[in-house]
């Protein structure tokens, strides 16, 4: 028993090395400029966003809340008419990375799920893919905070 | 000037994201978590705070400078106000994003309906 | 004493039964595809005026065994079995399919392997003489099987280059004791075997191995040899498994090259429609079995036909626990009498 176990972990280890070699890469280098390219023009936008909310006279603390509320609703909007997904395509960690991305990690469960009803499937369903990125980002803020009270600088 | 930075901030950002998803097995959902938690850890130990006044967008916009935001406002609050604070300051920080985005994303699943790939 | 057995896997059957009729629904996008002269019906919207992609692709199976009963010049009464499946959990659109058709139903779950697993059973049926029409037949939905198994429709994430494209569309096929058409004469049933991938973006290497596991079930149960055959053809292993089920079958002393290939690789122009390593899906192999190759056996084109089926056995729970993909594939030999 102990010997087909083995067996079976060998051949099993050899098939996987074997599909990797078949299996085409991905174009890292291309994907890494659409990334780029568009990741940066998204912050570009933020910056121009912020800039305008400046000389609007926004305070310095409002212009960062300010900012990522347009972009979230940019993103949610762009998501809505079906233009996100075929940005993402291309643009792979360039459009998913920045904040917009997580408004369309938002948007796409809540549209997607909205036949399964406004509680259990709007409502719930919206935070299949972001609920997480809430759960870690809060945990570990709360957790910074308290080790900063503990350390006590 | 600003505009460059954040292009050149932000765009590398990006592309430490893509590589991730190309050269492992990460998916997007994987990616966004480990930037927002890495965010936090690069704020707390004082690492993003350069980052962030050399880039501006570029170093808020990514999903980074959300948890750029929740570890500045979780450490300000507990110094203001203690134990509490580090509860109430992260979230408080984030609340504006995170609130826009549940109503947006509410308003949206309203109006629009998903549609087939070609 | 099992007198229809011949060796460990296969079933020859003494009757053989008929394929009076088969017919086919397809989507947009394999309606573009390079098999876009053999399908019967191509749906300009794949809603198909429903409520949800659920309920498009149960309509999609719906009006695709109708269509069938049609063709066969019989009427859904006379239907005594609805052998079906699909990709959806509990089976919600074959299910609602035979709730609105009232056709006696056995309900398959088998994945992608699903049309070689009900023409399996389905054969078996007649020629065990009990029942002289029945209807084999799945479906598959693009956009309900993207949301079941992976992300959203709009949510901006790029597609793996080993990713597979799952195709909307529905077979049908109608068996019959006595007619027209193709026979059934062997059917190989395959065993679940696994070599251990994960990657739930590279399905057809999944599947590769029991593909190549149910081939050389048949070729020893039967001894048959590649060369009987103008046509092998898997299910849904797409442009890699293709590649990898060839040289694994050669490497076991087998020749396939000059008569194999994929349902997966044949449904798509991969290049042209951007599908990466090809079709997938329950649809797949029965939109090219109903459509392309039924029609060009009838035209003679195609006299000898080995269709196996493969199936990934995977679900979102196995796949998040972190499991390895089980494969299935069932082999049918479909020849002209």
């Amino acid at each position: 028993m102990e010997n087909t176990k083995k067996e079976r972990f060998h051949k099993q280890c050899k098939y996987n090395q074997y599909v990797k070699q078949k299996s085409p890469k991905p174009n890292f280098f291309k994907n890494a400029i659409w990334a780029f390219l568009v990741g940066g023009i998204i912050c570009i936008c933020g910056q121009f966003i912020m800039n305008t909310l400046k000389v609007i006279g926004l305070q310095k603390e409002e212009v960062g809340t300010a900012t990522s509320i347009i972009l979230i609703f940019l993103g949610a909007f762009l998501t809505g008419v079906g233009i996100y997904d075929k940005l993402g395509k291309r643009a792979g960690g360039g459009s998913i990375i920045p904040i917009t991305g997580f408004a369309n990690s938002i948007v796409s469960p809540a549209m997607e799920f909205k036949t399964e009803g406004y509680i259990f499937g709007i409502g719930a369903k919206m935070f299949i893919l972001a609920g997480p990125v809430l759960v870690y980002g809060f945990t570990s803020a709360v957790l910074v905070g308290l080790i900063y009270l503990f350390i006590g600088k | 000037m600003d505009y460059i930075r954040a292009f050149i901030v932000g765009g590398t950002i990006c592309v430490i994201g893509q590589l991730l998803m190309d050269g492992t097995k990460l998916t997007p959902a994987h990616v966004l978590v480990l930037f927002v938690t890495s965010g936090v850890i690069l704020t707390a130990l004082g690492i993003y705070e350069p980052i962030v006044k050399f880039g501006g967008a570029g170093a808020t916009v990514p999903i980074v400078g959300f948890g750029y935001t929740l570890a500045k406002g979780s450490i300000k609050a507990t110094k203001e106000s203690g134990i509490l604070g580090a509860f109430t300051g992260g979230v408080e920080a984030g609340a504006g994003g995170v609130a826009a985005a549940v109503v947006f994303g509410y308003l949206m699943a309203l109006i629009f309906n998903p549609k087939s790939k070609k | 004493m099992a007198i229809k057995k011949i060796g460990k896997q296969t079933v020859k059957f003494e009757n053989p039964p008929y394929i009076v009729a088969t017919a086919t629904t397809v989507g947009p996008k394999e309606g573009e595809g390079p098999l876009k002269s053999y399908f019967d019906n191509i749906l300009s919207d794949d809603l198909y005026g429903e409520d949800s992609w659920e309920l498009a692709e149960s309509k999609i199976l719906r009006e695709s065994v109708k269509r069938a009963i049609q063709k066969s010049d019989k009427n859904i009464v006379d239907m005594e079995y609805m052998l079906s499946g699909d990709l959806l959990n509990q089976l919600m659109s074959t299910s609602f399919a035979a709730r609105d058709l009232g056709i006696p139903f056995f309900g398959l779950y088998g994945a992608c392997s699903t049309m070689a697993e009900s023409l399996s059973l389905g054969a078996m049926i007649i020629d065990g003489g009990y029942a002289d029409y029945l209807v084999a037949t799945t479906s598959s939905h693009f956009s309900s099987a993207e949301r079941q198994y992976r992300f959203p429709l709009e949510h901006g994430n790029q597609r793996a280059l080993t990713a597979q494209w799952t195709v909307t569309g529905s077979g049908a096929a109608i068996l019959s004791t006595n007619g027209n058409g193709p026979k059934i004469t062997h059917v190989t049933t395959g065993k679940v075997v696994d070599l251990g991938i994960k990657d739930v973006n590279n399905m057809g290497a999944a599947m590769a191995p029991s593909a190549v596991d149910t081939m050389i079930a048949h070729f020893q149960d039967t001894g048959f040899r590649p060369e009987k055959y103008d046509l092998i053809v898997t299910g849904d292993l797409g442009a890699i498994g293709k590649e990898i089920t060839e040289e694994m079958v050669f490497d076991r002393g087998y020749n396939i090259t000059k008569v194999y290939n994929d349902c997966g690789v044949l449904i798509f122009d991969n290049e042209a429609q951007d599908t990466h390593a090809g079709g997938s899906g329950c649809g797949c192999s029965a939109c090219v079995f109903c459509g392309y190759i039924y029609k060009e056996m009838i035209k003679k084109n195609l006299n000898n036909v080995l269709l196996i089926s493969t199936g990934a056995l995977l679900s979102t729970t196995s796949a998040q626990q972190g499991q390895s993909i089980p494969g299935i594939a069932h082999a049918v030999t479909i020849v002209n009498g």
